[in-house]
């Protein structure tokens, strides 16, 4: 019997896996939809558009490579909303901690000189991730120790991060040689390595083992494991003897350290130099992609290069036909609501679904309400039967 | 320091105030309902293009201010349907409006009223000058010479402060704010609130985009609103959920904006950048000062399904 | 005489639970009704159905002899029907006024009346003897004066019937005073009163007919002259069950667990009294009492998750310094929470996880900080199969289990830890017959195997049949400790009345 119960176990999930990745298509299918309308009422053929969106982000290996390059910054943000997420902290300061990381990781790339690139790049990855974790450190402490909201303080604090920025490459990280607010160009100890010739650089690989290592981190370690009870349920894990306060400040830095690597990786694969406004929101852009990778670290992965492609893809556009890349705002905020109030629009259309499939595929069709129901009461039958021998 | 001086700087300090008084009005009603709203800036965003568009179209600026205020009035509407009725989270859907915003402002900017140099430019909201008070010395100019919306804001501080603490429709708002489940039991009609509040700050964000592109620059520019959505939300905090203290808070942080401007023509050595940075840190500070005081709505972001629809 | 409200054949169901099972009443005019009932009896149910929060399923209302069905709060207020709730709805940041005036239509103008509202609020608590001034910030005010603010908002919309639901739950002796004194001027000027309580003492000095409610049904409804606190301790709290019964002499002499002169509060308010008890190794010391006496406080305490102001725990002759539920749980206390879906458990996650979340750390189940999913699993099998869990499987999470399932997660988790003492905060509360005794056989079996069981339960037929010893615990205080031999229900039904042996009444 509990054979069984492990196959319609595994079929339910499948099904159940299945389901939610239709339901994301969808969501996506309907967000370009809604980005049709929106061109077609400004004077854009729609179907043109999402070709020359389709060629720059998948046309061919450049474009693909383009793709995983914007990808990349967006992956960071995604994981640092993720993983502040599961313990049930808003991190929405992502945007700020890029910047603060950026800086940090360029003034150790600057400033620490004559170290070899296997120490010295490291050593500016870490600066960065001590920036961001710095930067989100602040809301976290706020959170814990003033019971301050983290939501308004890392939004507060993601301008003055970007403020920060300005001032730095304006005054003291201004490169002495030139004229632009930008600061002098990375040593080549600092930089990522180029891969397959391209613009794509080692970062998209970083990105990708974090997201993978993120993933270890929550379901498999024993920190994960008090992450994410303190996330579902802050009173229990209390009671079980879980350090609650420690775990959520522990999870904000975290959550900021991977954005400021996020930031570092920016400047040290693409830009090459810090300069204001380097990143175009990406970490607002990441609560996009967490939310569309189910808050689930290899989830990010998938949602930060379908994001990344419609980057790429707009700015081909846009070089092509002058609709801006901003349209990719308005699909990015039309599956964040789709995705966000699917309870409500979906909910008992997606249980059923799971449900019938769930029982086509030799599942257990039962809903889940009624399954506790009955549940219970087989519990108290078989108890009364076993009283009934004694 | 010459008069003259003085005067052009508080006019400045006004002029930039209003936009972000008049999105913290806004951000005040939804708050002080128990709503948090960190999308004001893409309303701001929206409301700033809707007033250029509707003044172009309709050929007025008056016509642009009443297009910008049904505009952004359902954006408010849509913004209190998706929280209220499916209740997607608050900070979530906030974010998403401000992603919206800024995307389909700068793709209908570009469509409708061309960009750069070729931008569309409207007819503003002209300066209105009251005789009398405007001569009194220093202030008279600074206040008594402004446009028309920069009036509306001044008139709408003792307003809200009237309709928050002495009628019974504002009773209810800061009731509900603070206790729904306690409003709900005395009759109150909760979600009813909360939709009119979204309404108001969304019709307020409206005005405000309005009072930076027809007020200020007369044309609508990408991105224009520039944090001063964030910004409202800080000064609503500093003026600790109070009219007259959001109105204070929103001089003192349109004051520094017109502040940095100078220094930075005037080649002033204070880095203008600290001075934009005044207003968040400043807006954590008092956020770390109040907590645990409950001079936030106590029921701010809550989501709360009220009695009727609880049976069964 | 005629009944002002009369309610015949009430049902309310929340999906398959039971919550009020045909229940008929009738309430006098001008009397004061009590209600009496253990948590989760049903009288919040029955009221929240009066007073327009709930729809009844079935059965009608009568009120002044008319049939009426409330859609809202504001419907049963416009019929003279007002409640105060035992959480206050009042809002503390508004002034006494406001929060009187809030959601009243009376006014067609839309500014407030503020000074006419003023003087009637001042009349009212004049003629009913409130001494509410309405100008006051509610956040300023006392409980008890807060509470008379919602009696102000009753009287204001014009009750003639109110109900109270547990109002001395929250109040100091003073105030429970004071509060009478306002109960019987109200009766006095006509109104009728439903006092919600499962105090038996105030029960007799305020009320004069009493209503009992046992799991949703209607046990009785007496008049207050003929019946003593045991009887009605014994009609709230009595229930048949056959219960493994405990074997007597196997107790050693050695004290496992001593609690010597311990004291806590709660915002300045005492709520645990000198608490002195031993339990020895493998005895089972049960704690009866009333619920709302102190038992939750003192299982808080003893597990680390509320500070004494004084006292002194000592496990296994070694004082305890600093409580914190780590440091106990290394101990080797296991705490078993009253609300498990709030303390006991993380439900969105699985049963395996659950399992073992209190050992995750330990060499057992994980290296190097890697939680080893085997050895989680089989664990977890093991668990299933040991204590009958009902789940499709280790990786469903525990919130989809029934609550006696839920409830064996926690048991099974517990006494994986082999304690030297478990703290068990009423162990089979909202259990059906067979899981309740279910629990009650494996407490049984860790106790012969010299665990040493804290067993805090309002329901006596519980700690009788599995306790030792008995003590009850009234008002903090914990009153007289017997051996099981020479417990008996009527003595143990009057200290949980508070009435001492050879002591007059306290109140």
């Amino acid at each position: 019997m509990s054979e069984a119960r492990s196959v319609n176990e595994k079929a339910e999930r499948w099904v159940k896996a299945v389901v939610e990745v239709l339901f994301y298509a969808g969501a996506v299918l309907v967000a370009l939809l809604a980005g049709g309308l929106v061109m077609a009422a400004a004077g854009v053929s729609p179907l043109e558009a999402y070709r020359l969106i389709w060629d720059g982000a998948a046309g061919d290996a450049n474009s693909v490579k383009e793709t995983l390059v914007k990808a990349t910054p967006l992956l960071f943000a995604g994981l640092c909303y993720t993983f502040a997420y599961r313990s049930g902290l808003f991190n929405i300061g992502a945007e700020g901690q890029i910047y603060i990381g950026a800086m940090t990781g360029t003034m150790a790339a600057l400033y620490v000189p004559g170290l070899p690139g296997f120490a010295h790049l490291p050593l500016c990855i870490a600066a960065g991730a001590a920036g961001g974790a710095v930067w989100a450190g602040i809301a976290g402490a706020l959170k814990i120790f003033k019971g301050a909201s983290e939501i308004i303080n890392t939004i507060m604090l993601n301008y003055m991060g970007i403020y920060l920025v300005s001032y730095m490459v304006t005054g003291p990280m201004k490169d002495p040689s030139g004229t632009l607010p930008q600061s002098a160009r990375l040593p080549e100890s600092a930089l990522l390595a180029k891969l397959f010739d391209s613009r794509l650089h080692y970062g998209f690989v970083l990105a990708v083992a974090l997201a993978v290592i993120l993933y270890i981190v929550l379901n498999r370690t024993v920190w994960g494991y008090e992450i994410r009870s303190v996330g579902f349920n802050k009173q229990a894990t209390k009671v079980m003897g879980i350090p609650v306060s420690r775990n959520m400040l522990l999870v904000m830095m975290v959550s900021g350290a991977i954005a400021g690597i996020g930031g570092y990786v920016e400047i040290a694969g693409v830009q090459n130099r810090l300069f204001q406004n380097f990143s175009p929101g990406y970490g607002y852009d990441g609560i996009a992609v967490a939310l569309v990778g189910g808050a689930h670290p290899l989830g990010n992965i998938g949602s930060a290069i379908l994001f990344g492609g419609l980057r790429s893809g707009a700015n081909a556009m846009q070089r092509m036909t002058g609709t801006s890349t901003s349209l990719v705002y308005v699909i990015q905020a039309t599956i964040i609501v789709l995705v966000v109030c699917n309870r409500y629009w979906f909910g008992g259309w997606k249980r059923r679904l799971i449900a019938s499939l769930a029982a086509r595929f030799g599942g257990d069709s039962r809903p889940e309400e009624l399954r506790a129901v009955q549940a219970a009461r087989e519990t108290a039958l078989n108890v009364n039967k076993g009283e009934g021998s004694r | 320091m010459s008069e003259e001086v003085i005067v052009s700087y508080l006019a400045s300090a006004i002029r930039l105030s209003v936009p972000l008084l008049l999105a913290a009005l806004g951000i005040l009603f939804m708050s002080r309902s128990g709503i948090l709203n960190i999308g004001m800036e893409g309303m701001v965003l929206i409301g700033a293009l809707s007033g250029v568009v509707g003044a172009y179209y309709f050929g007025s600026a008056a016509a642009g201010v009443g297009f910008a205020v049904v505009v952004t009035g359902l954006v408010g509407l849509l913004f209190g349907f998706l929280v209220i009725t499916t209740g997607a989270d608050q900070v979530v859907i906030g974010t998403a409006l401000n992603l919206f915003g800024l995307g389909i402002t700068t793709v209908f900017g570009r469509s409708l009223l061309g960009m750069g140099q070729e931008a569309v430019r409207v007819n503003g909201i002209p300066s209105l000058r009251i005789p009398l008070l405007s001569d009194i010395p220093y202030v008279g100019e600074a206040l008594f010479d402004q446009n028309v919306l920069a009036y509306a804001s001044y008139l709408l501080v003792p307003a809200a402060a009237f309709v928050f603490y002495k009628t019974n429709w504002g009773l209810r708002v800061r009731a509900v704010g603070e206790n729904p489940l306690a409003a709900d039991t005395l009759g109150v009609r909760v979600h009813r609130i909360w939709y009119i509040c979204c309404l108001i700050g969304g019709m307020l964000a409206g005005v405000a985009g309005c009072s930076l592109s027809l007020g200020i620059l007369n044309q609508f520019t990408e991105n224009m609103v520039a944090g001063r959505g964030f910004i409202a939300l800080s000064a609503v905090i500093f003026g600790k959920w109070t009219p007259l203290g959001t109105m204070g808070a929103s001089l003192l942080f349109g004051g520094a904006d017109a502040l940095q401007l100078r220094f930075q023509s005037f080649g002033i050595k204070i880095p203008y950048q600290f001075m934009l940075m005044f207003p968040y840190l400043l807006t954590m500070v008092a956020l770390a000062w109040f907590s645990g005081k409950s001079k936030q709505p106590a029921a701010t972001a809550a989501a709360y399904k009220s009695l009727a629809d609880r049976n069964g | 005489m005629e009944p002002i409200l009369e309610i015949r054949g009430l049902v309310k169901r929340f999906g398959s639970f039971v919550a009020n099972d045909r229940l008929n009443l009738a309430i006098r005019q001008g009397e004061i009704h009590a209600l009496l009932g253990e948590n989760g009896a049903g009288k919040s149910t029955l009221m929240n159905m009066l007073s327009g929060m709930l729809e009844p399923d079935e059965g009608e209302i009568l009120y002044k002899g008319k049939p009426v069905r409330f859609g809202s709060p504001r419907e049963a207020g416009s019929a003279g029907i007002g409640m105060v709730h035992q959480h206050f709805m009042l809002i503390p940041a508004l002034t006494v006024a406001e929060n009187v005036l809030l959601g009243l239509k009376q006014d067609r103008s839309p500014f407030f009346r503020f000074k006419k509202a003023c003087a009637e609020i001042r009349e009212l608590s004049d003629r009913f003897g409130l001494d509410v001034r309405p100008e006051a910030k509610v956040s300023d005010l006392s409980v008890g004066q807060q509470q008379r603010v919602e009696i102000i908002k009753t009287l204001f919309r014009g009750a003639e019937f109110i109900i109270l639901d547990e109002p001395t739950a929250v109040l100091t002796p003073s105030e429970v005073k004071d509060l009478f004194r306002v109960l019987r001027t109200l009766k006095e000027q006509g109104k009728t009163i439903i006092f919600i309580s499962h105090k038996l003492q105030e029960i007799r000095e305020i009320c004069d007919r009493v209503t009992v409610l046992r799991l949703g049904r209607l046990i009785g409804t007496h008049s207050l002259d003929g019946i003593t606190p045991a009887d009605l301790a014994r009609m709230m709290v009595g229930r048949d069950v056959a219960a493994p019964v405990r074997k007597a002499g196997i107790v050693s002499q050695t004290n496992r667990l001593k609690v010597t002169g311990l004291h806590a509060s709660e915002s300045g308010v005492p709520v645990l009294k000198d608490i002195s008890f031993r339990i020895r190794e493998g005895e089972i010391l049960g704690i009866a009492g009333v619920d709302g006496n102190g038992q939750r406080e003192l299982s808080e305490v003893l597990f680390g998750l509320r500070s004494k102001d004084a006292g002194i725990i000592e496990l296994d002759g070694e004082a305890l310094q600093r409580q914190q539920p780590r440091s106990m749980k290394e101990k080797g206390v296991a705490y078993i929470p009253e609300d498990r879906h709030k303390e006991g458990l993380m439900l969105q996650m699985s049963v395996e996880e659950n399992l073992i979340a209190k050992e995750y750390r330990k060499r057992r189940f994980s290296k190097g900080g890697i939680i080893s999913r085997r050895r989680m699993r089989e664990c977890a099998d093991e668990q299933i199969k040991s204590f009958a869990i009902k789940t499709s499987g280790a990786s469903v999470p525990v919130g989809r289990l029934s609550g006696g399932n839920q409830q064996k997660v926690i048991l099974a988790r517990e006494l994986m830890l082999n304690p030297k003492v478990i703290v068990a905060m009423q162990p089979t509360r909202g259990m059906d017959v067979g899981a309740a005794e279910y629990v009650h056989k494996r407490l049984l079996e860790a106790s012969e195997q010299g665990c040493s069981i804290l067993l805090i339960s309002t329901e006596l037929e519980e700690v009788m049949a599995l306790s030792d010893r008995i003590a009850v615990l009234y008002k903090g205080e914990l009153l007289g400790t017997m051996d099981r031999e020479s417990a008996d229900r009527d003595r143990i039904g009057q200290l949980m009345a508070g009435i001492r042996p050879n002591a007059s009444f306290a109140i």
